[in-house]
């Protein structure tokens, strides 16, 4: 029986870590995007933010202040079982949320979108949110924080299967050269890439494609892995770097993410996740160990499953 | 490369003119915060400035730094980060007159017609944080808090936090007081190539406003 306190105490950590510590995929993808910068700005972005990270790790302290929306992300094994039900690992996350906004400190960005209001803890209605999943064969908890900025970098459209590839092309052009100009999505960055699914979920699986898989990451499906590179060249193609100067480092990585759609349209979402990439996932095993590691390991098979029944092969 | 310069605070005319467009500065002294909360606060409700703000700094950091408040009654600051600039342009003049600030930092610049006619004419420059998530060097930078100001009112993120600064940085120079923009000239030398990255690319089925700009056009 897994406690209550023990997942408190790993979405704390988490938290604490996410904020942190950069992850060591996103850390050697820009030193790799770095060695082949020739432009003398972007690349002095780029050593500067290197540096930011070591003094990040060395002084404990956030590496952005604006620690974004801090969110969960929950994978509940079916033989899992914990006290408190399901409202109470929201409650221990709330909790945890609420420390560690104290704590490390993270910046208190909640707040009502109309009355601006705030309880000082990024607590609040709908807030943090909780993606639910679950994993057959398993009686651990994986709980992963994506600390996230909130404002730029994102956008949705529907396209419609005549616009095909190109359209796909042009919607990620217009994405990051909109919001790279200036550097505004705080490039070069994790690109998530969501396809299909209905508009919500085109959403969610951009975002997750973005901020739940990790450099060197393909798509299983051999073709959706091949644009995600052809992509990935393109972004880096459009002679933008870090904060909108000339340069070549734009995209560190880009992941897509697909659902079965409707037959009428192909709704598209980029997001662009950030010079910090600040993620973390604490595993809590039936026993009570906490194990904690920085790929999210989301996108199972099992996630990604296209039947009806499911028979791990 | 790349130069590199130490202002001390206040800076003087003299500091200020000899900043050139992308140069590498450091700060020493104090720095203030103040964004929309702030100039709200002021500028709209006509409320007062904090005593001895304007001769203690004139830097006006866009900025809202991850603190908390420890028990022992000191602050706790973690990262320090710059927020967008670009969306408080139409209180830059009023607030620039009133505090007879010279230095703004922030995310990503302004517009090039703020510099001209805002900035520039006030003797004022810009200067931009680094890759915008150097949180933790200028977290370093902050040795201490001399004020907090509305806290309870506008909260951590919004308050007037005025901030004593050593080797703070490194910021880069975006605009002079000529109001020529590191940012605008850089996005032009971007600007060359992007049409040519839609070559070959056909058009969307459906367009969106934005790609017209007359809301009476169908999309289709």
């Amino acid at each position: 029986m897994i406690q209550n306190d023990t997942i408190e105490q790993a979405s704390y950590e988490i938290m604490k870590q996410a904020a942190i510590d950069i992850p060591a995929d996103y850390l050697s993808g820009i030193k790799s995007v770095a060695e082949k910068e020739s432009e003398q700005l972007s690349g002095f972005v780029i050593k500067t933010m290197v540096k930011n990270y070591e003094a990040a790790t060395e002084d404990r302290r956030p590496m952005c202040a604006d620690t974004g929306l801090p969110r969960y992300y929950v994978k509940v094994g079916d033989d899992a079982r914990f006290e408190g039900g399901f409202t109470g690992i929201e409650r221990a996350m709330r909790s945890a949320t609420a420390r560690a906004t104290m704590d490390v400190p993270l910046r208190p960005n909640r707040v009502h979108p109309l009355w601006r209001t705030e309880h000082n803890n990024n607590v609040g209605i709908n807030a943090p949110e909780v993606e639910w999943s679950f994993e057959p064969d398993a009686d651990w908890i994986d709980i992963t924080t994506v600390h996230k900025g909130g404002l730029f970098g994102t956008d949705y459209r529907m396209l419609f299967p005549g616009d095909g590839i190109d359209g796909i092309k042009r919607f990620l052009l217009d994405t990051l050269i909109s919001f790279g100009k200036r550097g505004l999505c705080c490039q070069p960055a994790i690109v998530g890439v969501g396809l299909g699914g209905s508009k919500d979920t085109c959403m969610q699986l951009g975002k997750q494609a973005a901020c739940l898989r990790i450099v060197g990451d393909r798509n299983p499906d051999p073709k959706i892995a091949d644009l995600e590179l052809e992509l990935a060249q393109i972004g880096n193609g459009i002679g933008m770097g870090p904060m909108g100067f000339v340069g070549s480092s734009m995209v560190v990585d880009l992941h897509i993410e697909v659902g079965h759609t409707h037959t009428g349209g192909m709704p598209i979402s980029v997001h662009t996740f950030c010079l910090s990439s600040r993620r973390a996932t604490a595993r809590i095993h039936a026993s009570g160990e906490i194990e904690y590691r920085t790929d999210p390991k989301w996108f199972t098979p099992y996630h990604r499953r296209e039947t009806v029944a499911w028979e791990d092969k | 490369m790349l130069e590199e310069v130490s202002v001390d605070l206040p800076a003087t005319p003299e500091s200020i003119s000899a900043l050139k467009l992308g140069s590498i500065v450091y700060l020493n002294g104090i720095v203030y915060t103040a964004r929309e909360g702030v100039y709200e606060r002021i500028l709209t409700r006509g409320g007062q400035l904090p005593e001895g703000l304007t001769r203690a700094s004139n830097v006006n950091f866009h900025c809202s730094p991850a603190a908390a408040l420890q028990q022992d009654g000191q602050y706790h600051i973690g990262g320090v980060t710059a927020t967008a600039s670009f969306r408080f342009s139409k209180y830059l003049a009023d607030w620039l007159d009133l505090t007879n600030t010279k230095i703004v930092i922030g995310k990503g610049g302004m517009p090039t017609d703020d510099y001209k006619n805002i900035l520039a004419p006030r003797g004022a420059v810009y200067l931009t944080t680094v890759g915008y998530g150097t949180g933790a060097l200028l977290g370093r930078g902050v040795v201490g808090v001399e004020a907090v100001h509305w806290l309870d009112e506008l909260g951590i993120a919004q308050a007037l936090w005025m901030f004593r600064v050593k080797d703070f940085g490194p910021f880069l120079v975006d605009s002079d007081l000529q109001g020529n923009s590191l940012f605008a000239q850089q996005g032009e030398l971007v600007n060359k190539k992007i049409e040519s990255l839609y070559e070959g690319l056909k058009q969307p089925a459906l367009h969106r406003y934005g790609e017209t700009h007359d809301r009476k056009d169908e999309l289709m």
